[in-house]
């Protein structure tokens, strides 16, 4: 089983006038080649960061205080700057929300991703332009000569999309990484994206690493899924697993708290609310919020344990099977 | 690709305060621009305090003497000491500074807010005669006004903030424009708030901070434009106290070898402008980041 | 029972400006009108909620505004409480909206950054009311603790609080001066899936206890599942579907309900995904087909589509714009 992605203890912090905030705490993220590996949390839970921490691009007033990334077995942290600009863009590319301006307004649409052509692999004028069609017709864009020579603001929400995944793909990346493309879409346009993603995952053997906060998109999409809660990284599992047999008392709370269309279920809201990152709480950070809360995990920090080769959780209430994962 | 900063709400007044303090001072040199225009200002008011000597009292034997003990800054012509006539001269220079812009600042505003507020005709209307009045550059303008109305304090206080209006104006309409797109002024509308309040207490509160900027630079602007106007003669006129009238006396003296008379009003106008702009920079460090939110 | 909110045929058409607008029209072409909403009628009884949905372009947006009166339906009736709106002057309708309110999407946008969560709440009070300062404190402190906000964020300002608790203090200014009738915009759509379901719970309970009528809208099927006993499904500026909510999910007919519906993402691995799916996008309401505004995309699409079809009621209450259902 080849790791991709490995992403082993990652600690991201962020200086601020009102103080640090611990964004990112002790998370582990595994991503193998070819799958679609879904981050699921609620908004400020650092999985945005962890991100572009896999990106090298965390700044001041950002730090990454402890851990390591490793891509296909390389330390990130070991390259030049010239060295990892190749591979971002390269053999990691992303896409992010609002596409739309995310792409250039004053250059079509074709011209930015057949720049991309000619910058990475060196091609001529000619052939960028035949293989960025072939791009937009990959991404299911119809009529793609006369949409590549359209601008972004002529284009819709989910066309744009669609623009992004295909500047994205251009360098065939070995990482495709996604954060949150859905959202902001209408409900029919976002099922197709996603079904395009997933599609295209099979079809190019790019792994995929899908940032969300909507489960229901992970359970769409998804190989994988690893829950994140206030910076740590709660629990990590195959997909149905995840929702057959859920570990961590957050990830069952997460799933009983959402609408649902196809069951008659009432929901239930998570209680309590996520703890400042400004000042969090010792131990796990979830505490404040769980039914099933002990002495311990208000003082120690959960460690991941193994429950099975793939289904990892952290959490002190866990009685079942237990191999550390380290 | 810029990294947003996490969001972390600060937990209470106190530590925002606290937070606000430490920005503040951040900013050492604005810091000590805005000390020394406060010094001035202090020194401007309590001016029969502070000043070593009546600034009209002449002193025929004491005349065209240099910096001394007993006049540290020297005298004129007329023996009159130079260091009380520059304290006094402040209470002119400040208070019309201060006095045109802050007039200008709330004419412009009001007009800005009405008409960007409204739009339709009486924008464009509006416009146009800001253009028109804009068209002249402001100095000419300032000359213009002054020389039509005559010599005197108020007039030139006048003319300076008539020059001020239409750069107000059209920012409180530019910033009007972005904001009453905002949903939080349907939101108004929705709850039943009438149009005037809608304007003043949803709407001006969040124009204002770029108007806060742009008014400290143009006080340091209005002092220099005064003290232009009665350096070429008009305006204010001698013998009273006032730095760019001290400042063209002064001008006379340079053949004849007495410089402190040109050096230390000149010095007056150049400390204060420069103070001025200080503080605007500094205000807009202070401000921006906050303005966008980022929280 | 007379129903308290009666939409009939609403309309609302925007001119389209500017030079290409002008050429196009000198040429005889393109449409001179958006039609946003164009024919609308539905009816709401007191205590009820009905839901409006559809995607973006759809015109929902545009009825809770004309509703509101934000702007001037261009024809068409609207009427509360047996009078008819549309047509009043701002002066007589400032009256009404201390009864009708509404609940804004973005509850970042839709507060004055500079106005404390206190003022905020105050201020429909301070306008509609008699109550002096001190009854207005209560109320506000009422109100806030009805949302489940507690009295020590009063005084905090927006940016000072999280995206879930703006949301709350955008509810309690609606419902501070106890309307009978408010227009939820698309109220949860901002926040976090996780944090919906409590958004969902406050507004139902709210609805109770005062005997609330809401106008839920809403491109989140799942949400308004919850929420609302009747379902409308607007496309293009039309009513194409209204029923029973439970029914609308169990048997949705007409084929853009149906694309809408397995859409919806289901937080089920296993979930089968037999999407009923509707060729390219949805087109600008410039750019609107004749006949049924859904030819071109739809899969059973025949030739008596040409043909503008009404919304007719199949059944007691079930009513559907498509001329094969």
């Amino acid at each position: 089983m080849s790791e991709l992605l490995e992403v082993t203890d990652l600690t991201v912090h962020f200086r601020t006038e009102a103080g640090e905030v611990e964004a990112v705490d002790h998370a582990d993220l595994e991503v193998r080649k070819g799958e679609v590996v879904g981050l699921v949390g609620e908004s400020g839970s650092g999985k945005s960061v962890t991100s572009f921490a896999v990106l090298r691009l965390i700044r001041r007033p950002g730090q990454v205080k402890s851990g390591v990334i490793r891509f296909n077995g390389v330390d990130l942290a070991t390259l030049s700057e010239e060295q990892m600009r190749r591979i971002r863009g390269g053999k990691i590319a992303m896409i992010s929300q609002s596409p739309r301006t995310a792409l250039n307004p004053v250059i079509s649409v074709g011209r930015q991703i057949a720049r991309l052509f000619e910058l990475h692999d060196g091609a001529s004028a000619a052939q960028a332009r035949r293989r960025t069609i072939e791009m937009l017709t990959l991404v299911g864009i119809p009529d793609p000569e006369r949409r590549a020579q359209q601008y972004a603001h002529q284009l819709s929400g989910g066309m744009c999309q669609r623009v992004m995944i295909a500047m994205a793909l251009a360098t065939s990346p070995e990482l495709l990484i996604a954060d949150e493309p859905t959202t902001g879409l209408d409900v029919s346009i976002a099922a197709r994206i996603l079904d395009l993603l997933r599609d295209l995952g099979e079809r190019t053997g790019t792994a995929i690493l899908l940032i969300t906060h909507d489960l229901a998109v992970v359970a769409e999409v998804c190989d994988r899924v690893a829950v994140m809660h206030a910076g740590q990284v709660v629990e990590s599992a195959p997909v149905r697993t995840l929702f057959r047999e859920p570990a961590h008392p957050y990830t069952q709370a997460l799933v009983k708290s959402i609408p649902r269309v196809d069951r008659e279920v009432a929901m239930e809201p998570i209680p309590g609310s996520v703890p400042s990152l400004l000042d969090p709480p010792a131990g796990c950070r979830y505490a404040g919020r769980c039914d099933r809360v002990l002495p311990i995990c208000r003082i120690e920090r959960p460690v991941p344990v193994r429950i099975t080769a793939d289904h990892s959780v952290a959490c002190h209430a866990w009685s079942g099977p237990r191999e550390p994962a380290r | 690709m810029p990294v947003p900063v996490p969001a972390a709400p600060v937990s209470s007044r106190a530590a925002q305060r606290a937070l606000n303090w430490r920005r503040i001072r951040r900013n050492r040199l604005s810091f000590a621009a805005l000390c020394v225009i406060a010094l001035i200002a202090l020194a401007a008011i309590f001016a029969p305090w502070v000043a070593p000597h009546l600034p009209d009292a002449t002193d025929a034997a004491a005349a065209l003497q240099g910096p001394s003990w007993r006049h540290p800054l020297g005298t004129d012509l007329y023996g009159r000491d130079q260091l009380s006539r520059i304290i006094f001269a402040a209470r002119v220079d400040l208070s019309v500074s201060f006095g045109a812009t802050l007039s200008a600042v709330a004419l412009g505003a009001l007009l800005g807010a009405a008409i960007g507020y409204r739009g339709g005709w009486i924008d464009n209307v509006g416009m146009r005669a800001v253009d028109a009045v804009m068209a002249f550059p402001a100095f000419v303008l300032a000359m213009g006004i002054t020389a039509a109305m005559g010599n005197s304090v108020l007039n030139v206080a006048i003319a300076i903030a008539i020059t001020q209006v239409p750069g107000y104006l059209r920012l409180i309409r530019g910033e009007m424009l972005r904001v009453r797109e905002m949903e939080y002024a349907d939101a108004a509308r929705t709850v039943g708030n009438p149009p005037w309040r809608i304007v003043v207490v949803h709407l001006l509160p969040n124009c204002i901070p770029p108007l806060i900027v742009q008014a400290t630079l143009s006080m340091g602007y209005a002092l220099l434009t005064m003290a232009a106007l009665s350096f070429i003669g008009l305006g204010i006129q001698p013998p009273q106290s006032e730095w760019g009238v001290m400042t063209a006396e002064g001008a006379n003296q340079i053949v004849t070898g007495e410089w402190w008379l040109f050096l230390f009003p000149g010095m007056a106008i150049m400390v204060s402008v420069l103070a001025f702009n200080l503080v605007g920079d500094g205000l807009r460090d202070l401000l921006d980041p906050r303005m966008r939110g980022i929280r | 029972m007379n129903p308290l909110v009666e939409v009939r045929d609403l309309r609302m058409h925007f001119p389209i400006r500017g030079l290409d607008a002008l050429a196009a029209r000198l040429r005889g072409e393109a449409p001179t009108v958006v039609r946003a909403v164009d024919g609308v009628s539905f009816d709401i009884a007191a205590g009820e909620t009905l839901a409006l949905v559809g995607e973006s372009g759809c015109g929902k947006s545009t009825v809770a505004r004309c509703i509101l009166r934000l702007l001037s339906p261009t024809s068409g009736s609207i009427r509360y409480d047996g009078t008819d709106i549309a047509a009043l002057d701002e002066q007589a309708v400032k009256p009404l909206r201390r009864s009708i309110q509404m609940v804004y999407q973005d509850p970042t946008a839709s507060l004055n950054p500079r106005l404390s969560a206190r003022r905020t709440v105050e201020e429909p009070l301070l306008l509609h009311t008699r109550l002096g300062a001190a009854e207005r404190r209560a109320r506000v402190e009422e109100v806030m603790h009805e949302v489940g906000l507690g009295s020590d964020l009063l005084d905090r300002y927006p940016h000072e609080l999280s995206g879930g608790q703006r949301q709350r203090v955008n509810i309690a200014r609606a419902i501070a001066t106890r309307p009978r009738f408010v227009v939820l915009d698309e109220p949860t759509s901002a926040l976090d899936v996780s944090l919906r379901s409590r958004a969902i719970l406050l507004l139902e309970s709210l609805r109770e206890r005062y005997g609330l009528a809401y106008l839920f809208i809403s491109h989140d099927l799942a949400t308004v599942k919850y929420l609302a006993r009747r379902v409308a499904v607007m496309y293009l500026g039309k009513i194409v579907e209204v029923a029973q909510t439970r029914e609308l999910f169990a048997a949705p007919r007409h084929p853009y309900t149906r694309a809408l519906i397995s859409a919806i993402p289901v937080p089920d691995p296993d979930a089968r995904r037999d999407r009923f799916v509707l060729a390219g996008e949805i087109p600008s309401p410039t750019d609107a087909p004749s006949g049924c505004s859904l030819r071109g995309r739809c899969p059973l699409a025949q030739p008596v589509c040409a043909e503008p079809v009404p919304l007719r009621e199949v059944a007691p209450g079930r009513w559907i714009a498509c001329h094969l259902a």
